[in-house]
């Protein structure tokens, strides 16, 4: 290369720092509660003390009356509001809808349920209202557990919905091949697993701000949103009814969400009418105990497996049958979370010959339960991780090698699982494991767990394992669609890429980040594609005015599908620049070589044109070539050919104390494979909050319903969310193995670290107690259920 | 999370704050506001008035010359971080640093934690096996409280509600005394599940001229294991006693259990834990 072209520094791969972190740490981030308007009201909700009852009187006289009350809502007068939608129901089969109207009509089916809604001066005056409003309840009797729910006799929640079932959905092959398979078994296992409901705690709660503004008849609704753009639709043309370029959806700055904030929710439509009816910008943003008791929960499947094997641990047939409790309504993807993303991913990392699944979504008094940071995988994850050490207890082959003996070939992709979800890109699983095993010192960890039992030690130590695969980037929009999968909408993402006159560059993209670091991940490949220096790069998002469409962030979907489009409009813009440069050079386009931001003619490399002189030339405009458009911009509208399928293997060591049943994690290694890394510190930070979750999954976390429908854990006193000093150092590494899905190779690394880690946890503990005869135990591994098992198990 | 309204008043002498609890039965103290401010952000509180003891000279400071005496307005953090205090009440110290998280060891008050009474507070117990006392203030003078009188139940202390705690005692332990506090932690609130104090001293004999226990989190108020207590008593203090004593230490205690921790669980960790404080405050003579 000749002297004049320097060698680039390539970003892309670089730990860069997050360039959001500044303004997020110095206290400057605007968070939706730091949002003041000018006329500023706040809303306060009067939220159903009881699991299950009919409404027989509101009164709201008192409230009314009190000081700075302006305005006391009922359902009564919302009753012309259409309820929320349901945007993903099960595919192929009859889905028994019932949504959640803004405030209850009628009817409360859950504690926290909205009644009424009190606008005053202040949030204090708001809240004081609250108690000046009377209701009377007839009680009906509550169901809070999935498995009581669906007998007979059960109290029924919906009327469109007989025995609370939701849909009865299936996938693989038909019950009765892998009946006929399991019969024929050599070794046969069956075990129910329960797959505990977890609350997801985002550091911020939810809230919105709405403003109607009746001279122009626009709406502006800032909400914590992982998806403006699909809010803003669902608000205008589902709810409200109004025309949607006549209305904004604005994320501030979003702390967390790990998709509890994907979902439309009943105060978002909420403060836009009352903004309409008052004539005053409202304020909705809920405490802890409302974000516990209302926004949506995670997980809560209950399970049985049956799982045939050969006696050397070659897995022949899986059947799972699942309850999958979906609370007192359905929120807005609840249904295909519980499909798609579970049953179509139980077989894993391996080669299962005959496969059936069967999933009943059912309504219960709870919360209702939507996608939650892994959203289905996590699930199948735990089940087939699960049955895995079941057979290799049956077996007797050793866990690692169980997996080892089932897994799927490299030669083997792209691989068709038989039960309906799309191809696995690529894969090769096991250096991973052979990583993680070398990594952990797996050999002389089970010489020292031989030795321990031998003494009698009263610190019992486990090993866990395990391996998983999972479905990242979630599209291609024909395959999640309507006529596909159920989605109702395809799951494109796009992004502009504009270059200014003065060379900066402004990105405007669908996709946005609710802590992330999307604006830095993002920028590094713009500054590496188009070759402008980082800092000249500004990431904008969020914002439905002035960005594109997007589907919103989750899925760990942002780089892999939001990414693209980006990467390909900088690619167009590249294009036209090289057009232009031709032009200025006086030669053939297709004689321009173009690398980090410099445009020169084949053999030539001392005659340069920069990106600048270019963006100048394509603004300026008095010298373009004939037919050509001044600017220098492109958009990209992006729809995948597949997902991606990153993969990996966890492996942990516990000790679990035989006095108290305490469980304390010693070691945590975890290896990883998402593709190629843009930035390895970024996702690093993924896994290590990824794990962390699936960690608190194993040992803390869990939501807990007293019989009448009363949230036990309704505060952070009760709920055990992990604390730093509560959580393993972890050892992390990678293999990598690219995909063709997009040019980046990159396939998604925002869920992986939480689907693999419950699991691993999970196989330590119950290894662990082993030698005492436990098999199984349902999480979390709180110490006493720990103690009791040892109890049990009578050593 | 939004407290009902509430008058503020910051007296400048104990004198003046047991007037205002007086003259307005509604009012209480705030100290460090780390056991009351939640509990009025859930409004399971609603006083009418704040009354702040922080405005008063005096409640704050440790004495560890002799009796050891601590103003009641004293933090956590103070405990924690007090050097003379580690070297004759190492449990204090230790179990200061235990108590909830930096921010709560910054504002919680060894006064506040006595007068709130909380069921799974750790300086209950720690107040109880130390046979601590408080001096009280009110509208009718002063008195002392000793140890084994001032919890009457959960959250129910023996004040008088125009009685302010401003300072609490120990007796400087004797030579040949060993004391160590264990607990439990619950994962999400970080209070005791199950917390044990234990204070033993043996004398020039080697047996056990005394031996106080403490429980705190089971039963509703922190409350001392006597049978343990006897059991040790001209024992010399050995694997077979302290075995003795902690399968006796929930023995007549009335426990509570929950959704985390049951009876028959916290019941067994009374006596795991007595096991435990007892090996290490054994080792530490
Ligand atoms: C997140 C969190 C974690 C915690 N974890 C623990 C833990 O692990 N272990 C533990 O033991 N505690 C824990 N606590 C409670 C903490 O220790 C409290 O601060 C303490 O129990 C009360 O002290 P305070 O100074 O904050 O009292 P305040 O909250 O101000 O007052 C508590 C009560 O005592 C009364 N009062 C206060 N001072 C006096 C006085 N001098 N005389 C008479 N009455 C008085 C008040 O009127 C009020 O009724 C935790 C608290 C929080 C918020």
């Amino acid at each position: 290369m000749a002297a004049t072209i320097e060698a680039p520094e390539l970003l892309v791969g670089q730990p860069i720092r997050r360039r959001e972190d500044p303004k997020l740490m110095t206290g400057s981030g605007n968070f939706l509660d730091d949002i003041r308007l000018p006329g500023m009201s706040y809303a306060a909700i009067l939220r159903s003390p009881v699991a299950h009852a009919r409404i027989t009187s509101i009164d709201t006289t008192k409230a009314r009356n009190m000081p700075g009350v302006i305005g006391v809502f009922t359902g009564e007068d919302l009753a012309d509001v259409n309820p929320l939608p349901c945007a993903w129901q099960a595919a192929g089969v009859e889905n028994n809808v019932a949504t959640p109207r803004l405030l209850a009509l009628g009817e409360v089916r859950q504690v926290g349920d909205p009644i009424a809604v009190v606008v005053a001066e202040s949030v204090y005056q708001a809240n004081d209202a609250l108690e000046g409003i009377e209701v009377d309840f007839e009680e009906l009797q509550a169901v809070v557990d999935s498995r009581e729910a669906v007998k007979p006799g059960a109290p029924q929640l919906h009327e469109n919905a007989p025995n609370n079932i939701v849909m009865h959905w299936t996938c693989g092959a038909d019950a009765e091949t892998v009946d006929k398979a399991l019969a024929g078994a050599e070794v046969r296992v069956s075990q129910s697993v329960a797959n505990q409901r977890l609350i997801p705690t985002a550091m911020e709660p939810r809230g919105s701000v709405g403003l109607y503004e009746p001279a122009t008849q626009e709406y502006t609704l800032w909400a914590t949103s992982q998806a403006p753009h699909v809010h803003k639709l669902v608000v205008a043309a589902f709810v409200l009814g109004i025309p949607e370029q006549k209305i904004r959806v604005i994320a501030p700055d979003v702390g967390g969400g790990f998709g509890s904030k994907i979902f439309v929710y009943f105060d978002m439509p909420l403060v836009l009418w009352l903004s309409k009816a008052l004539g005053r910008p409202v304020k909705f943003f809920e405490d802890r105990t409302e974000n516990y008791l209302h926004t949506t929960h995670g997980r809560d499947h209950h399970t049985d497996i049956e799982i045939g094997a050969t006696k050397d641990g070659k897995i022949t047939a899986l059947k799972v049958s699942t309850l999958a409790n979906l609370g007192a309504y359905l929120s807005t993807v609840a249904p295909g979370v519980a499909t798609t993303l579970y049953g179509r991913m139980v077989a894993g990392c391996y080669k299962i010959p005959n496969i059936h699944v069967d999933v009943k979504g059912v309504y219960t008094n709870t919360a209702m339960v939507d996608a939650y940071r892994g959203a289905g995988r996590p699930e199948a994850t735990f089940v087939i991780e699960r049955a895995c050490d079941l057979v290799a207890d049956a077996t007797g082959v050793d866990p690692a090698e169980v997996r080892r003996r089932n897994f799927i070939q490299p030669a083997d992709f792209p691989y068709d699982t038989g039960i309906g979800m799309l191809p696995y890109d690529s894969g090769n699983y096991v250096p991973a494991l052979d990583l993680a095993l070398q990594h952990a010192g797996y050999a002389s960890l089970l010489e020292q767990q031989a030795a321990r039992r031998a003494n009698g030690g009263r610190k019992l130590l486990g090993i866990g394992v395990s391996s998983y695969v999972e479905v990242c980037g979630i599209a291609p929009s024909k395959w999640i669609g309507l006529s596909g999968e159920g989605w109702g909408a395809g799951l494109w993402e796009s992004a502009d890429v504009r270059v200014y006159l003065t060379g900066k560059v402004s990105v405007t993209s669908g996709s946005l980040p609710h802590g992330q670091g999307h604006e830095t991940t993002f920028a590094q490949i713009v500054a590496d594609r188009l070759g402008v220096p980082y800092d000249d790069i500004e990431i904008e998002h969020s914002d439905t005015k002035g960005t594109p469409f997007g589907f919103g962030s989750y899925g760990s979907r942002s780089l892999t599908v939001g990414g693209t489009a980006i990467y390909k409009s900088v690619d167009k813009v590249v294009e036209k620049a090289k057009l232009l440069a031709a032009h200025m050079l006086e030669a053939a386009p297709e004689d321009i070589v173009y690398e980090n931001g410099k445009a020169w003619v084949k053999g030539s490399p001392d005659a340069v044109k920069t990106i600048q002189d270019i963006a100048l030339q394509a603004h300026v405009a008095y010298d373009l070539p004939s037919g050509m458009e001044p600017g220098l911009e492109a958009v990209t509208y992006y729809d995948p050919p597949n997902c991606t399928f990153p993969f990996g293997t966890h492996v942990c060591v516990v000790e679990v104390d035989r006095d108290t049943g305490n469980v304390e994690i010693i070691k945590y290694v975890g290896v990883d494979d998402v593709g190629n890394v843009i930035n390895p510190m970024i996702v690093d930070g993924q896994f290590h909050g990824g794990i962390a979750q699936g960690i608190a999954q194993a040992l803390y976390e869990g939501a807990v319903y007293a019989d009448n429908g009363e949230l036990i854990t309704a505060t952070m006193n009760d709920y055990a969310i992990p604390k730093a000093s509560m959580l393993p150092t972890y050892e992390l590494d990678r293999t990598v193995t690219t995909t063709d899905v997009n040019p980046m190779g990159a396939k998604g690394a925002g869920e992986a670290g939480t689907i693999g880690s419950t699991p691993a946890v999970a196989n330590a503990v119950v290894d662990a107690l082993s030698h005492l005869g436990v098999k199984h135990l349902d999480m979390p591994y709180t110490p006493e259920r720990v103690w009791r098992a040892m109890q049990n198990g009578n050593a | 999370m939004f407290p009902n309204q509430f008058e503020y008043q910051r007296p400048d002498s104990v004198q003046a704050a047991a007037g205002l609890l007086a003259a307005d039965p509604d009012a209480k103290l705030l100290a460090g506001g780390h056991s009351l401010i939640p509990a009025m952000k859930l409004r399971l509180a609603s006083p009418s008035s704040l009354v702040d003891l922080g405005g008063i000279e005096g409640l704050v400071g440790i004495d560890a010359a002799g009796t050891i005496a601590i103003g009641a307005m004293t933090t956590y953090a103070m405990l924690r971080d007090s050097r003379e205090l580690s070297r004759v009440l190492p449990m204090v110290t230790d179990a200061a640093d235990n108590v909830g998280d930096p921010a709560v060891q910054a504002r919680g008050t060894l006064g506040g934690a006595l007068a709130h009474s909380d069921p799974a507070a750790d300086f209950t117990a720690i107040f109880l096996a130390l046979n601590g006392s408080v001096d009280v203030t009110g509208t009718n003078g002063t008195r002392t409280i000793g140890a084994d009188d001032l919890f009457v139940d959960l959250f129910t202390t023996a004040l008088q509600p125009d009685e302010i705690i401003t300072s609490v005692s120990f007796p400087a332990p004797d030579s040949g005394t060993g004391m160590a506090y264990e607990k439990f932690r619950h994962p999400a609130s970080g209070y005791a599940v199950v917390g044990v104090a234990a204070v033993v001293t043996t004398g020039s004999d080697g047996n056990v001229a005394s031996a106080r226990i403490a429980i705190t989190g089971a039963p509703s108020k922190a409350t001392r294991a006597s049978e343990s207590e006897q059991l040790l008593q001209g024992k010399k203090l050995n694997d077979e006693s302290i075995a003795a004593a902690a399968a006796a230490a929930a023995n007549g205690l009335d426990i509570n259990g929950d959704h985390f921790a049951s009876e028959e669980y916290r019941r067994h960790l009374v006596g795991v834990l007595t096991g435990r404080a007892l090996t290490r405050a054994a080792a530490g003579m």
